[in-house]
């Protein structure tokens, strides 16, 4: 296997990870405040639908990704008035809001568009296209770096870079910022956040909102960033709950993160390129086994074979004063 | 005259149909102690609740300073210089003592500048005060003696006036109370006024200056504590005069019942709690077992319970009993005369939903005496048994069909106590027999262990309370890291000796 080859993989991994690198920071924020979300699948969905139809429907691929922020906001509003106002139990309002993407998408897919379920392809304006970097050419002759920067580097959506730098951003804010230090001790013990005079549910419902927003991003960038051209019927496959497992793999660090998720999206674009298997190892692997690799993975992390992933101490618990 | 720097007027709150709190009135003068002191369930907490912004109160004004004050959230009660303790610590477990103190009290939204003022102010605190905290310590890695110097740290961060303390003393060693007890002394001196909230007489003699006795939510008196007794103190609180030592004859030692040899016992998460244990208890006498919580006690009573799985050797009437869980469990511990008052009757020892006959059956459902025939069980009879039983018990209201849950602390331990000492067992297991519970009720279910001591049976009783110890047990052990540090007779020893032992300190006796 060539240098080029091995970056052109590397590259669709960056591209893979991104919706899950999205999400799986979305549920930090949520996790870390102490509410659990199985809902990052569902909200990336209808964020999808959205972004691709309103894309579709206006030609501008911002409008689009304003559209799908605002969906998913809306089930991130939903699954904080169960969870935080009415304290009701987060993995079954998750779940509910999974089911209720799921169905809602396609009948408004199908009654607007009448495509059986889909939005229509999305043309150049309508998505998020490639950005060449500067130089990208005239570097490609320096040895190495140059194929790096060009191939790997170099040719991804807008969205693509904003969730690189949603990384060091959360990690700042969660360590450096008075923000950061109030959401971590919120999901460890709300009672000693309520006591220093902090209020619990603002707290727990910016970190919801924040999800939301990251979600949305996700959805977007899944549905109307360059190769996507537009929304399929449950299109996210299960990218919400393999961010799940990332983030536990990941410890509940940002960071960690963005290790996991790229090596999740390692596993997906392997499955574009079952020739390079064959190449490499010289057994012919089946084409169902790669495209299971990611969720076999997510099964591993989550049954713990990967060390002992403490949650935060007081996640998926609604808060009651206690005398 | 003085400003007092706290002064409450008719505050009045209810829970529903209960008054936790009636037309409560309160003053307290700046710079002094005052003491607090109430059964469980007098509505202290809900008082001091109150006074730092948790609940609001349904009538009733506050004055801090001689200043009509609106508490309606914490804030406002930090913002009034008002420092809370309390029982239970709100402390982040996996922050360190700088963050914990800083959380809610930031200059600005970057955390540095933050975390490098607090260093400083707590460097400061730490000479005044002789409060000395590592500042970069992580919270679950140090002792509970030390987070609640953090907890008062933090009050004192906030530029706390007036500082509550809710149970202070419940976590900790003798030793590590009295060192409690010294600082709050120079906090005092310093001009700081301070609440202490407790049910423990001795320790209201000890340092508070007044002192206000709760009852029923009510205040029934308040006192100077020179001119008051631990007596009269006692009845203040419960209405009636209490006999605050037990009286007993000498205990009058038979047959070995229980013999354990070298018991270990390592939990799921693999942490050896209990470290090689052996002791033992003839017929007719009771080993009192004391110990800060979190020693091994609770473990060593639970396999001995059947109910958790150990190593080693123990051996009741000369039998040895399976200690793998193999073939043992609860049932077959009681079939072998064992029977277990469990440390926590809310969740051990009670089902809160079920009623008062259906959890004196728990455990003995085999009694013949329960079934109709084969098939059916004879509710009516057990009913029957039931009634009796509380009549004997003096459990209020005597009423077999209401849920467990709707009894006070005190009944809800006479139903268990009652269940397990009827059945006449050859060694009886007791936890925290007291904990919860009130003063009239200590009484009663101190008798009844005594009474079964007399009756020739062997008892073995964990508490955490050492003035229980002291007056009940006939030797006394005491636990610190999973080992015995050594036993002693309570008539030989005093509360000085034990608290070195309780704090891991191996002497001679003295």
């Amino acid at each position: 296997m060539d240098l080029l080859t091995l970056l052109q993989v590397l590259d669709s991994s960056v591209r893979m990870a991104t919706p899950l690198l999205l999400a799986c920071l979305a549920g930090l924020f949520s996790e870390r405040a102490g509410i659990f979300d199985i809902g990052l699948e569902g909200k990336m969905l209808v964020a999808a639908f959205l972004a691709a139809a309103m894309a579709s429907v206006t030609g501008s691929a911002w409008i689009g990704l304003l559209a799908g922020i605002g969906a998913s906001l809306t089930l991130a509003i939903v699954h904080g008035l169960a969870s935080i106002t009415f304290r009701g139990n987060q993995l079954i309002s998750g779940v509910a809001i999974n089911f209720f993407a799921a169905g809602i998408t396609v009948v408004i897919a199908q009654s607007w568009f009448g495509q059986g379920g889909r939005t229509p392809q999305l043309g150049d304006g309508a998505r998020f296209q490639s950005i060449t970097l500067p130089f990208a050419e005239s570097l490609s002759v320096v040895p190495l770096l140059g194929p790096i920067y060009k191939e790997l580097i170099s040719g991804h959506s807008i969205l693509v870079y904003i969730a690189m730098l949603i990384v060091p951003l959360t990690w700042w804010g969660l360590y450096r910022t008075r923000f950061g230090l109030r959401l971590r001790a919120v999901g460890e013990n709300p009672a000693a956040v309520d006591t220093a005079g902090i209020s619990v549910v603002r707290l727990r419902y910016s970190a919801v909102l924040i999800c939301g927003v990251l979600c949305g991003i996700a959805g977007a960038q899944l549905a109307t960033a360059e190769p996507a051209a537009g929304f399929i019927k449950d299109m996210t496959a299960g990218r919400g709950y393999i961010a799940l497992a990332a983030l536990i793999f990941a410890k509940w660090r940002p960071w960690y993160a963005l290790m996991a998720c790229l090596l999740f999206g390692f596993l997906q674009a392997l499955e574009l390129r079952p020739d390079l298997i064959t190449n490499v190892i010289g057994i012919k692997v089946q084409g169902q086994l790669l495209s299971a690799l990611p969720y076999i993975m997510t099964v591993v992390i989550l049954a713990g074979f990967v060390g002992k992933a403490i949650p935060p101490r007081a996640g998926g618990e609604p808060y009651v004063k206690e005398r | 005259m003085t400003t007092p720097a706290i002064e409450l007027k008719g505050i009045s709150k209810a829970f529903g149909p209960v008054q936790a709190n009636k037309n409560i009135n309160i003053r307290v003068m700046p710079g002094t102690i005052h003491g607090i002191i109430g059964e469980n369930g007098a509505g202290k907490s809900t008082l001091m609740s109150i006074l730092y912004g948790f609940y609001k109160a349904d009538s009733g004004e506050i004055f801090i300073n001689g200043k009509k004050t609106e508490i309606p959230d914490s804030q406002h009660a930090i913002a009034a210089g008002i420092g809370m303790v309390f029982q239970h610590f709100k402390l982040v477990e996996n922050f360190t003592v700088l963050e914990n103190v800083v959380l809610g009290a930031e200059d600005g939204a970057m955390l540095r500048p933050s975390l490098a003022k607090a260093r400083s102010q707590l460097k400061q605190l730490a000479e005044e005060y002789e409060l000395n905290v590592n500042p970069d310590a992580v919270i679950e890695e140090i002792g509970v003696g030390t987070q609640q110097r953090v907890e008062i740290l933090k009050a004192l961060y906030r530029q706390a006036d007036i500082l509550i303390l809710d149970e202070p003393t419940g976590v900790l060693t003798p030793a590590e109370a009295d060192q409690l007890f010294r600082i709050l002394g120079r906090l005092k001196e310093e001009g700081k006024t301070i609440i202490l909230i407790t049910h423990k007489l001795r320790e209201i003699m000890e340092i508070t200056d007044t002192v206000s006795v709760m009852r029923r939510g009510e205040m029934t008196a308040t006192v100077n504590t020179a001119e008051t007794s631990p007596p009269h103190l006692a009845e203040l609180m419960v209405g009636r005069k209490v006999l605050l030592q037990v009286d007993k004859v000498p205990a009058k030692p038979g047959e070995m019942v229980l013999e354990v040899k070298n018991l270990s016992v390592t939990d799921s998460g693999g942490v050896q709690r209990v470290k090689g244990v052996s002791f033992n208890i003839r017929a007719g006498e009771i080993l009192g077992i004391a110990g800060v919580a979190g020693n091994g006690q609770s473990e060593l009573l639970e396999v001995l319970g059947g109910y958790e799985f150990g190593t080693g050797e123990v051996k009741i009437n000369g039998h040895s009993i399976d200690l793998t869980g193999r073939h043992s469990n609860g049932q077959t511990r009681r079939d072998r005369g064992i029977a277990h008052v469990p440390e926590d009757r809310q969740r051990e020892g009670l089902i809160m939903d079920f009623m008062a006959w259906e959890n004196i059956a728990f455990g003995y459902h085999h009694d013949p005496k329960y079934q109709k025939n084969r098939v059916f069980m004879d509710n009516v009879s057990i009913r029957a048994d039931t009634a009796d039983k509380m009549e004997r018990f003096d459990v209020r209201p005597p009423n077999p069909m209401l849920q467990a849950k709707s009894f006070s602390g005190g009944n809800q331990q006479k139903i268990v106590v009652a269940r397990e000492i009827e059945r006449n067992p050859d060694l009886l297991l007791v936890g925290q027999p007291t904990r919860g519970v009130d003063i009239g009720a200590i009484e009663f279910i101190h008798k009844q262990i005594v009474a079964l001591r007399d009756q020739g049976k062997a008892i073995l009783l964990i508490s955490v309370e050492l003035d229980e110890i002291m007056s009940l047990s006939d030797r006394i052990a005491v636990m610190f890291d999973g080992k015995i540090m050594g036993e002693r007779l309570p008539d030989k020893t005093n509360v000085k000796e034990l608290g070195l032992l309780m704090a891991g300190v191996a002497g001679e006796a003295v």
